[in-house]
């Protein structure tokens, strides 16, 4: 069986390596749009905060892809599929066939569609391509914008201000990391990136980007401008559905799969940040590999079933340890808080009918796995106050 | 200070004595006659009760520092301006069992002799007034006939209303010591509570609060016909009165007291507080009395009745006349010649010619405006006085209140207008006399605090301002003085005699050595007596208010075993906190209806009400509930008892009956409770409910209830403890009304707030040990809202307090194997001090004992 798997990002990749093991005499053929081998984009943050090598970055050699029998091409991207044929066709006009194809395309990240937009020095916070244009415009040092302040916004920022950089992020919210922090949260995480020379405008929103040959400010809506030799936009990201949607696979916001992964058409696979599930996109790389596994089962003809649990986010920025995960707005839960000036902690739990649905950990995560699994079970829980303490106050509760 | 001083405990009338040593450490001392060497925890806790906070230093005039001259004019100035307005009627005093023997001669002899009035009065009259009177009834004298030493020769103890091993441990301690020696003795516990002194009956009467007197009515009944009276004056009137008396008590449990009473010669009737605090307290101690003179098993080796005293020096206050119905030294106003006497000796023309007004009706006149001047000396009737609300009114309208105390922090204190600071404890000199007739010295060994004097000192200032010179120079010529009073108007009948102590050099006086009276020639000592005794009719009568549909409920008051009187002195001490640390109010669960245990009860009688924790017992008699009385506005002035206690008082003793009041307890909702621990105290007013208590390591337990919203008071009470450059953790469910917060500097813990919806909050104990911790790490901070160590259980309270054995350590050896007293002493040391905690690990084993039976 010939299986052409299309992306090379943790999920694509994770997916190949399952078919080959699982499926007996499967000709395997990996491509990937980036010219690298497959790597960590997770870890992109510590490669610019200067924590890692690039090197340490990759996860799949290509001796270990050739051992595991996959046939990996880089710098490939796959400009159509013809369905009726079961055939890729690259960018390069190169057509593959296949017996089964797997979507795992990803998503690119949002650019604002603003006023001085494609000036140099402006860029996403995607791929090593772009953590390489950062690092280089970073070594001249000067002001740095980051526009949007979530979970990448802000390591973009940390990893900014480590090498040198003078940043300010702009933010539309009254604090960072809206979707996953509680606003006192996300004050005390402002503080704490305070401390470390990164400035905060927010609630704002970005007008336009100036400069001539090169972007040298941000213009934000109260009429400031700050100035800028880099400006790094982390406003979201959108599924790769082009390939798709031009193949008339059904399509929303992503490719729409079902419990098994399957798209519309049964021997096409998506898996990924590119899929849309029941209505709900991902992205977060836990569950991109969860579907990967499951996509590689339901290719190897077992029966297999992705069934999601509530997202969990970390912000990978040290000396910060945040963790959220579940429903973490304040509306229809019940709130459970614990506070310690001194050790700048600070958790929310978010109950609803008794049992844990959220929560948000900031200063001690380690926790987070208790927690994540208490919402994952669902049970009613007992001693409130003892929840909020952790696990370590659990077994004598 | 060089080597031992031997003093007396200053707690009750036992009168233990004391050895303290260089470094104010205290044990018992074996050369005393009332201990043998032995202490109770009160007792031992002596030493941590020298250094008090909160002490009077200073005398004040209307509110501001002033010398003593200034203070002791103005103290003249008032008695001169009521004795002008309003005569000397107008003028009172109202002291305590809690002064010296001197002190409050000098008192008795201001009050009768310069100012002419006997509107002298003592907390005593809330303790053992009925006994006095009851006395007085059948042997013609205040006279106490036996010695400790017949509770451990009887073959038969008989304790009527009294908790003995809470109120009197080391007595207890003495009678439970000799029951294990001679097994085949038995103690009877009359008490409509069963109390922890039951622990050691052979049988208890659970008697229908009131029907004392029924009972022993119908005990003389059972004796007559029985053939055992023998002749005796008064016992036909006896009879007559007791005609048809019927307590209600089960049938067998009463057949068996009368026929143990009947055939054991040997038997103490020992009785206190519970007998004397009714309105037929002196019927009660009557119709003791006659069933021993009509036996004639008195004033022998182990028989006669036994009235104890709960002060320490309520006998003294006797001795000298200090009550309104007194003149001094057992003279009276009724024997021809004796006033005539003491007028004669103190050279007193307008020494007071007839009885003056008891404490009820004294504080009464007060709040009607007859009272012109007051002076109250160390003790607190604005907390200890039945109808309270109405005593404090009174204490106001008094134009010229003067307050001697050694405590600035008394709820009386804060009302007086002058104030005037006396010395405490191991400061003062002079003597006490106990239950058994047994003179002791108090001796000072701690320089005076601040501008604190003696009260006999204060007393002859102000006399000397009004023109009384009383030449005293110290408390032995006050002793001199007071013994030469009872040699007056001889010969007479009186047994009181001290002549033997008229010519005690001041050298003698101050090695004296514990001496039982009569003293009638020096080096001679009194022992048993056997007065002139007569039976007195005492016909059952029901309290003087009965419940109803409306308050179906009885209510009594008593002490705990820790505590001391309204807690200015054991208040202060942790250890002794430890072992009913809040505001209690038991009830047996049969009469609880809706209320739950450890829920806020409203005790509400007709006269007021008072606020407590609802502890539900079932060693409780169905129909009562009881409270404690020490209870103040220092440490919770919603749980104050009194003025919810009836007014009504015995026609003949004026004591108070503080053992019936019908009551109803009503639930009190609360939206929060709560408990703050902090470095220090909190005003009271914190929370509608608030009880404050000391624990150890100087820090304080606030237990509080209030009705604003949880998040509210919360906010409130942070506010509150907060100091500068501390930190929080805190921890916040709004949603179910839980609210925790711990403050800390630098890793050292400063205080902690707790609040929930209902009254299961997290146990106290643990928590307030971390307050000795230099340093709490981070992890343990979680521990601190918890209230309990990570993955330890939750703490238990105390109940050894002399070693600090908590009830879960008890517990522990129990189901460890220990199946005995002594075994859980081996195990775990609780038990083996002071031993007041025995009843309760009993209780426990008890509990435990269908478990220890079963091999496991
Ligand atoms: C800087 C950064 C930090 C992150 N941190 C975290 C984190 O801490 N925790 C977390 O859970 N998630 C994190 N994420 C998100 C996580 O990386 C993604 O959820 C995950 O990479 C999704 O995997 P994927 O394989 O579905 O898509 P992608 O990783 O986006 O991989 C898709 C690949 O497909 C290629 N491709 C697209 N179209 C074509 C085509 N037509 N032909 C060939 N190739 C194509 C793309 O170039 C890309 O290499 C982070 C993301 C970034 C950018
Ligand atoms: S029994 Fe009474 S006198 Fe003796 S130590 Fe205890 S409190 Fe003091």
């Amino acid at each position: 069986m010939k299986v052409v798997v299309v992306g090379a990002g943790p999920a694509g990749t994770r997916c190949a390596v399952q078919v080959a093991r699982r499926v007996p005499g499967a000709e395997v053929t990996l491509l990937g749009a980036e010219l690298a081998l497959p790597y960590d984009r997770v870890a992109l943050s510590r490669l610019l905060a200067g924590e890692v090598e690039v090197g340490d970055l990759i996860t799949h050699p290509i001796l270990a892809l050739e051992a595991a029998g996959i046939r990996f091409r880089a710098g490939v991207a796959v400009a159509a599929l013809d369905r009726a044929a079961q055939v890729v066709e690259t960018t390069k006009g190169e057509r593959i066939g296949y017996d089964r194809l797997v979507l795992a395309t990803g998503s690119a990240a949002v650019r604002l569609p603003l006023p001085g937009a494609e000036l140099p020095g402006v860029l996403a916070y995607r791929d090593l391509g772009d953590v390489r244009a950062m690092l280089r415009l970073a070594a001249e040092g000067g002001h740095a914008v980051v526009i949007g302040g979530g979970l990448l916004g802000l390591e973009a920022a940390t990893g900014l201000a480590a090498r040198g950089m003078k940043v300010t992020v702009v933010h539309a919210m009254g604090w960072p990391m809206d979707r996953q922090l509680d606003p006192e949260a996300g004050a005390l995480l402002t503080a704490r990136l305070g401390r470390r020379g990164i400035r905060f405008v927010m609630p704002a929103a970005t007008v336009a980007l100036e400069g001539e040959r090169h972007v040298q400010g941000v213009r934000v809506d109260d009429g400031r401008v700050l100035p800028a030799s880099l400006v790094v936009m982390s406003v979201g990201i959108r599924p790769h559905v082009a390939l798709a949607r031009a193949a008339g696979l059904q399509v929303a916001r992503g490719v729409v799969v079902d419990d098994a992964m399957r798209s519309s058409d049964p021997a096409i696979y998506a898996v990924g940040e590119c899929t849309e599930h029941k209505g709900r996109l991902i992205g977060l790389v836990k569950p991109a590999l969860e579907q990967a596994e499951v996509a590689a089962a339901a290719l190897a003809g077992d029966a297999a079933c992705w069934q999601p649990v509530p997202d969990q986010a970390a912000l990978k920025v040290s000396g910060t340890a945040v963790w959220s995960a579940g429903e973490i707005s304040a509306e229809t839960a019940e709130a459970i808080i614990l506070r310690d000036e001194d050790a700048e902690e600070y958790r929310r739990l978010f109950l609803r009918d008794g049992r844990l649905v959220g929560a948000v950990l900031y200063g001690d995560t380690a926790d987070a796995g208790y927690y994540m699994r208490l919402i994952a079970e669902q049970h009613v829980v007992e001693s409130r106050a003892e929840l909020v303490l952790g696990s370590s106050f659990e077994a004598a509760a | 200070m060089s080597g031992v001083t031997r003093s007396t405990c200053p707690y009750c009338g036992v009168g233990c004595g004391v050895l303290v040593d260089a470094r104010g450490g205290v044990t018992g001392d074996p050369a005393h006659p009332a201990n043998q060497g032995r202490l109770c925890s009160k007792g031992t806790a002596l030493g941590e009760t020298l250094d008090q906070p909160g002490r009077l230093l200073h005398p004040e005039v209307d509110g501001k520092r002033a010398s003593w001259d200034a203070a002791l004019d103005a103290v003249a100035e008032g008695f001169r301006k009521a004795l002008a307005e309003g005569g000397p009627d107008s003028t009172a005093l109202y002291v305590s069992g809690q002064l010296l023997t001197e002190d409050y001669f000098a008192a008795n002899k201001f009050a009768k002799a310069v100012l002419g009035t006997a509107n002298i009065d003592s907390n005593s009259r809330l303790c053992m007034a009925s006994a006095v009177a009851g006395h007085k009834r059948a042997f013609g004298e205040d006279l106490v006939p036996g010695i400790y030493e017949d509770l451990e020769q009887a073959d038969l103890v008989v304790l009527v209303g009294s908790n003995l091993a809470w109120c009197h441990p080391v007595l207890f301690q003495r009678l439970v010591a000799a029951k294990a020696a001679r097994p085949s003795m038995r103690v009877v516990v009359v008490d409509p509570r069963r109390t922890a002194t039951c622990d050691v009956a052979d049988l208890h009467l659970a008697v229908v609060p009131g029907e004392d007197v029924a009972l022993f009515d119908a005990l003389l009944l059972h004796l007559h016909a029985a053939g055992l009276t023998q002749p005796a004056p008064g016992l036909e009137a006896a009879l007559a009165a007791a005609a048809g008396a019927a307590p209600r008590l089960p049938p067998a449990d009463l057949a068996r007291f009368l026929a143990w009473f009947a055939t054991t010669p040997r038997v103490v009737t020992l009785f206190s507080m519970g007998a004397n605090q009714s309105s037929a307290g002196t019927d009660k101690a009557n119709a003791i009395i006659n069933c021993h003179v009509a036996t004639g098993r008195i004033g022998l080796p182990g028989a006669g009745p036994f009235s104890i005293t709960g002060q320490p020096n309520a006998m003294g206050g006797r001795e000298v006349g200090a009550l309104s119905n007194m003149l001094a030294g057992h003279l009276d106003w009724a024997t021809p010649g004796e006033h005539a006497a003491l007028a004669e000796f103190w050279r007193a023309p307008k020494l007071a010619t007839q009885p003056g007004l008891k404490a009820v009706e004294l504080f009464q006149a007060a709040g009607a405006g007859r009272i012109g001047a007051m002076w109250v000396m160390a003790t607190n009737p604005a907390v200890s006085l039945p109808d309270a609300a109405a005593v404090r009114a009174a204490l106001k309208r008094i134009p010229m209140l003067v307050a001697s105390d050694c405590t600035r922090e008394s709820d009386t204190v804060d009302l007086a207008r002058i104030r005037l600071p006396a010395l405490g404890w191991g400061e003062k000199d002079g003597t006490v006399t106990n239950s058994e007739r047994v003179i002791s010295r108090q001796r000072g060994f701690r320089p005076w605090p601040g501008e604190a004097r003696p009260d006999w000192w204060a007393i002859s200032q102000v006399a000397q301002r009004l023109g009384w010179d009383f030449g005293w120079d110290g408390p032995a010529a006050i002793f001199r003085e007071h013994a030469a009073v009872t040699t007056l108007a001889r010969p007479a009948q009186r047994v009181f005699d001290l002549a033997g102590f008229t010519t005690l050099e001041d050298a003698g006086y101050a090695a004296l050595a514990p001496t039982r009276w009569p003293v009638p020639a020096p080096g001679v000592q009194g022992g048993r007596l056997q007065p002139m005794a007569r039976c007195v009719p005492t016909p059952p009568r029901a309290p003087a208010h009965a419940t109803s549909a409306g308050f179906p409920l009885s209510l009594l008051t008593g002490r705990l075993r820790d505590q001391w009187h309204t807690m200015t002195r054991t208040g202060g001490v942790a250890r002794l906190m430890a072992h009913v640390p809040e505001p209690l109010v038991s009830m047996h669960p049969d009469d609880a209806g809706a209320l739950a245990d450890g829920a806020l009860a409203r005790v509400e009688s007709a006269w007021g009400s008072a606020v407590l924790r609802l502890k539900l017992d079932p060693a409780m008699p169905p129909g009562s509930v009881f409270a404690p009385m020490h209870w103040t506005d220092r440490f919770a002035p919603a749980a104050r008892i009194n003025p919810a206690v009836n007014p009504a008082v015995d026609p003949i003793s004026g004591q108070p009956e503080l053992k019936h009041t019908p009551v109803r307890v009503l639930p009190v909702p609360m939206a929060w409770h709560g408990f703050v621990l902090a470095r220090r105290p909190l005003p009271t007013d914190l929370a509608e409910w608030s009880a404050r208590l000391p624990l150890a390591h100087g820090t304080w337990r606030h237990e509080l209830a209030g009705e604003e919203a949880p998040a509210v008071a919360f906010a409130r009470l942070r506010a509150a403890v907060a100091e500068p450059d501390a930190a929080w953790v805190t921890l916040d469910d709004a949603a179910a009304g839980t609210h925790r917060a711990a403050l800390l500097r630098d890793g050292r813990l400063l205080a902690v707030v707790v609040l929930g919806a209902t009254p299961a909050l997290p146990a106290r104990d643990w928590l307030a040990g971390l307050f000795a911790e230099e340093r709490i790490g981070l992890p343990a901070r979680r521990a601190l809202l918890a209230g309990r160590p990570a993955d330890g259980p939750a703490p238990t309270p105390t109940i050894c307090v002399c070693h600090g054995v908590s009830a879960g350590r008890i517990a522990a050896a129990i189901a460890g194997g220990a199946c005995s007293l002594a075994q859980v002493g081996e195990a775990t040391a609780a038990g083996t001090g002071c031993g007041s905690c025995r009843p309760e690990i009993n209780a426990l084993l008890a509990l435990a004992a269908p478990r220890v039976a079963e091999p496991a």
